[in-house]
């Protein structure tokens, strides 16, 4: 088979149709990555014209421009635009764009999910734009602190926006997490070993896991919160035993780690751009990876620096200021790593490389005054002042947009297959970078004379009109240099030549196809020796193109690629992937339709969405498996490979697990609220406790057991033992939350209630995955080969079966003893 | 700490354009940059740092004194109440306290959470619903502070400020025994 042929025929089978239902449909990586990108930059512009309102605003005192209603939702939505619908998933489209190729992969693991969370942030992302347009956006601040967010200060239907729109998107984040995650661990060339893979990969696999355990404290507060708005739970309500703080401290145990899930991405960024720029390799790549491990696991230890002033004692803040200075050590690691590898080569001052400076002084300013901030006493002075609010631009402008910026030109050639031409892009870079202290640097100064944040005016004659206004001057200096980015940037797209294959010689995989690349990536799939495979062999594209390595036969009308064992990157298994469908659309649809009728208050119709939901979970699962064994198929030369069908642990599988992971993490910020209400709350013990019983419990206890026990027997036995099983947790879980006190009593009959509500979900949901393997084996879908599903379907039933025991356990016992 | 972070900015930036240059010297080893750079530079900073914050935060911290002074103060949507002397004064909107005496202000809120803050006189303090928290400030010279509210609360955040009345000890004889509002 030729290399034109070949080219066909994969193409046949990867491309989506054309035409309106084929963009619907897609579920290709490279397009969805693209429109992430698209629609993140487009928030970005959003979010940077709500920025100029705001300085307008603030560049005189006493100004009449907005008033203090319009002006909150600007700030508000400013702030959760840029975090929300521009940082996260600018860099999950990058990645989802850019990983696939940089692996020596021709797809993610689960394409449709890729596809879902694009259509969820969408949707989503635009709930919040209309309520911003219809002038109901919310108003509350990004970070909606209790009780302002709450239904007596905040009655409008603002708060609900935020809630479930970001929620929406959330759950975005978190199916693409995880399909990020599965696919670097599972999903890379052969060959390609943890240790050799690119650095950008280690960047986001630690982004994506702390995305999973990151983003479920802020799910489980916005489920709180629009809990107590909509049904009167008091979670945060301090006459009923509810606690402002604890909203503060699930916020800002996702909010924190947020920081880094913004930055290691961009550093991901760096690490990769800089040394081809400076023609050399990284220096140190062992201590990068721990110093990104170092990162991600220092930071969900931090998170109390962003509530010194609370009111918590001095001696527990002194603990988390020195875990907040400590993150400076992994930081000053890299960057000295990246300073040391500009030494170690011959750099050039050329385009991506200025903003890499820009980032450099930038970021290194963001970082200073971060330890300025982690110290407690300072912080008593600087907190919710002006100070913060250009330390943290420094940080994220520095650490996140700079990069970015840097990225899209390395990039480019990429996307557009045509080489850089203009030089506007220098020009545009200094306005930006001169535009961006000027605004910023003077609110260090402004923040000191004690201007706080979030006033929408301030009066004459102490002292800050004059750095506001230069801050204003300042911002529209910005404004212009990223309204000339764009420009030269689309120019690029239309009237530049044609790029020559890997512009800058990296060495990289993602360099190694035609520019811009086809929908399959790669005509085979090459077999990885070193980090720098196009080092080793430039004409390694067209030795993949010529089919010299695996997968070069396309058969059956598959989409192929290959799946490695994760440490040593052994060729393990083929992976077909799915192809274009509808799914996705429709299920987003719906999951969105959910959603809606919440914010209408139509609480009697969501348990449609609900039951759409479950069918079409049913339908996903479905589309997938096959009647027949196909057994070992070549994949190349002599060497051979079972299908993922027929393996122990497909994607399948670890999706399931590391989806439960972050489901983990839900449960325990869950566990902990009950427990931090319980003992830190004002106005607790709560009037009464529920009707304990011992019976109820172990029914439960049992059923859990069971349940979970059957996994030992054969087939027929597993599915009764299973189910009666679970019955048994479901009529436990019943029984307890009707003998529970009514939820809007206090804030501990509204825990039982979430906690007796989650449990039975989950109990749910194991149900509905025991009758579908009960289904698929009775259809012939199982053989000793095809054992996957009925692991899957445990995994579920397992994990309902511990929260189910924890549960009934953190209810019954506590009455019990009382 | 503005002149570390000054000399630390600088020493940053040297040593990036540094690289820039054609006729420079050698690359340091690997180890220089990593361990000497990343690590054992930062790890010196910030220890020393710590101790240095630790040291000034217990000395700002509520502590007895003989001379000192408690008021409260309750912030509500938008308006300060201040109180005196167990509750039976109150001022609105106005502080007063006595110069070169440490003051204890007990800040409560009656509805969403502000934060009591004269830059001037201390540090800031957040108030919670269902809590009370205590802020040590102190004044070292009569005269008139502005203070704000430093935690987002609403519409009238912007507006919500107060003034701070230090007195020298005449003055707050005179404003103890009620001669002045």
């Amino acid at each position: 088979m030729n290399a034109l042929r070949r080219h066909r025929d994969l193409a046949r089978i990867w491309d989506s149709p054309p035409g309106w239902r084929g963009a619907l449909a897609s579920v290709n990586h490279s397009q969805l990555g693209i429109r992430l990108i698209l629609t993140a930059f487009i928030f970005f512009l959003i979010g940077g014209i709500l920025a100029m309102l705001i300085r307008a605003q603030l560049a005189t005192p006493g100004s009449a421009f907005a008033g203090p209603d319009v002006y909150n939702q600007l700030f508000t939505m400013h702030g959760s635009i840029m975090m929300f619908l521009f940082a996260i998933p600018m860099f999950e489209g990058f990645a989802i764009y850019m990983l696939p190729k940089m692996l020596g992969s021709r797809d993610f693991a689960f394409p449709r999910i890729t596809a879902y969370g694009w259509w969820c942030y969408l949707f989503g992302g635009s709930l919040l734009i209309i309520a911003m347009l219809a002038g109901l956006a919310p108003d509350s601040g990004w970070f909606m602190y209790t009780p302002l967010s709450s239904k007596p200060y905040s009655p409008g239907i603002n708060s609900d926006f935020w809630l479930l729109g970001i929620t929406f998107v959330e759950i975005s984040a978190i199916v693409t997490a995880v399909d990020i995650v599965v696919s670097i661990l599972k999903v890379r060339a052969p060959g390609m070993s943890l240790d050799k893979m690119p650095l950008f990969a280690w960047y986001m696999l630690v982004t994506a896991g702390m995305m999973l355990i990151g983003f479920p404290p802020l799910i489980l507060g916005s489920v709180l919160l629009e809990l107590e708005r909509a049904f009167g739970w008091p979670f945060f309500d301090a006459a009923r035993g509810g606690d402002s703080l604890l909203w503060q401290h699930l916020f800002w145990l996702f909010g924190h780690p947020e920081v880094y899930i913004i930055f290691l991405p961009a550093a991901g960024v760096i690490s990769t751009i800089l040394p081809v720029m400076a023609r050399t390799k990284i220096l140190g790549y062992g201590w990068i990876v721990g110093a990104i491990l170092a990162l991600g696991f220092l930071s969900f230890g931090l998170w109390v620096h962003h509530m010194f002033t609370v009111g918590i004692p001095h001696m527990a803040l002194a603990f988390f200021s020195a875990a907040s200075t400590l993150v400076a050590i992994p930081t000053a690691v890299q960057i000295f790593a990246w300073i040391g590898t500009l030494w170690s080569g011959r750099p050039q001052l050329r385009m991506p490389m200025l903003y890499l400076i820009g980032f450099f002084v930038t970021f290194v300013m963001g970082g200073l005054t971060g330890v300025m901030v982690a110290v407690v006493p300072f912080d008593w002075q600087a907190h919710d002042s002006a100070f913060v609010t250009a330390h943290l631009h420094y940080v994220l402008v520095g650490g996140f947009v700079f990069p970015m910026f840097a990225a899209a030109y390395y990039w480019l050639a990429h996307f557009t297959g045509r080489q850089r031409q203009y030089r506007l892009g220098t020009l545009a870079f200094w306005l930006i970078f001169v535009g961006f202290n000027m605004t910023f640097f003077l609110m260090h100064l402004v923040g000191l004379l004690g201007q706080p944040r979030r006033i929408d005016t301030y009066p004459e004659g102490i002292g800050w009109t004059f750095y506001n206004l230069l801050s204003s001057v300042g911002s529209f200096v910005l404004a212009f240099g990223i309204a000339l980015f764009v420009i030269d940037i689309s120019l690029q797209f239309f009237h530049a030549p044609r790029s020559r294959r890997n512009p800058w010689r990296a060495g990289t995989l993602e360099w190694g196809m035609s520019l811009p690349p086809p929908s399959y990536n790669i005509g085979s799939i090459p077999h990885v020796e070193s980090r720098d495979p196009l080092e080793d062999d430039p004409r390694l594209a067209h030795r993949l193109a010529a089919g010299k390595g695996y997968l070069s036969e396309p058969r059956r009308g598959w989409r192929e690629t290959m799946a490695v064992d994760i440490v040593t990157g052994r060729a393990d298994h083929i992976l077909v992937v799915p192809g274009n469908t509808m799914l996705p659309i429709v299920t987003a649809l719906v999951t969105g339709a959910f959603f809606v009728l919440m914010l209408l208050k139509f609480y009697w119709l969501t348990p449609l969405p609900l039951a759409g939901m479950a069918w079409l979970g049913w339908r996903w699962a479905a589309a997938l498996g096959r009647k027949e064994d196909v057994g070992p198929l070549p994949i190349r030369g002599e060497e051979t490979a079972l299908t993922h069908a027929e393996v122990e642990d497909p994607p399948g599988w670890w999706g399931s697990a590391f989806l439960l992971a972050a489901d983990a993490t839900f449960f325990g910020a869950l566990l902990f609220g009950y427990a931090y209400l319980w003992t830190i709350a004002p106005n607790w013990p709560p009037p009464r406790l529920m009707e304990a019983s011992l019976l109820t419990l172990g029914l439960g206890l049992l059923g859990a057991g069971v349940a979970s026990a059957a996994r030992h027997r054969p087939a027929a036995q597993r599915e009764g033992l299973g189910l009666a099983g679970t019955a048994a947790m479901l009529i436990a879980l019943t029984l307890s939350a009707f003998f529970a006190p009514p939820p809007t009593e206090h804030a501990y009959n509204a825990a039982l209630g979430v906690m007796f509500g989650y449990a039975g979900f989950h109990v749910f949901v194991a149900l509905l995955a025991q009758l579908f393997v009960l289904r698929r084996r009775r259809a012939g879908y199982h053989s000793a080969a095809r054992r996957a599903e009925p692991r899957i379907a445990q995994l579920w039933t397992d994990y309902a079966a511990g929260v189910t025991a924890i549960v009934l356990t953190a209810s019954h016992v506590p009455a019990l003893m009382a | 700490m503005l002149a570390g972070s000054t000399a630390i900015l600088l020493l940053v930036c040297g040593l990036i354009a540094f690289a820039f240059l054609k006729r420079r010297p050698a690359s340091p080893a690997k180890r220089v940059w990593i361990v000497g750079a990343g690590l054992v530079f930062p790890i010196t900073v910030l220890t020393a740092l710590l101790a240095y914050g630790l040291v000034i935060g217990e000395r700002l911290l509520p502590r007895q004194s003989s001379d000192l002074v408690r008021v409260s103060a309750e912030s509500s949507q938008w308006r300060w109440v201040f109180g005196y002397d167990g509750g039976g004064r109150r001022t609105y909107d106005a502080l007063h306290i006595p110069a070169g005496r440490p003051v204890d202000v007990v800040l409560t809120t009656a509805d969403v959470i502000h934060a009591f803050w004269v830059p001037r006189l201390g540090g800031k303090m957040d108030a919670v619903p269902g809590r009370q928290n205590v802020l040590r400030i102190e004044a070292d010279r009569p005269g008139i502070y502005a203070g704000v509210c430093a935690e987002y609360c609403g519409i009238g955040h912007a507006r919500h400020g107060f003034r701070v009345v230090a007195h020298d000890a005449a003055g707050w004889q005179a404003f103890s025994a009620g001669d002045r509002p």
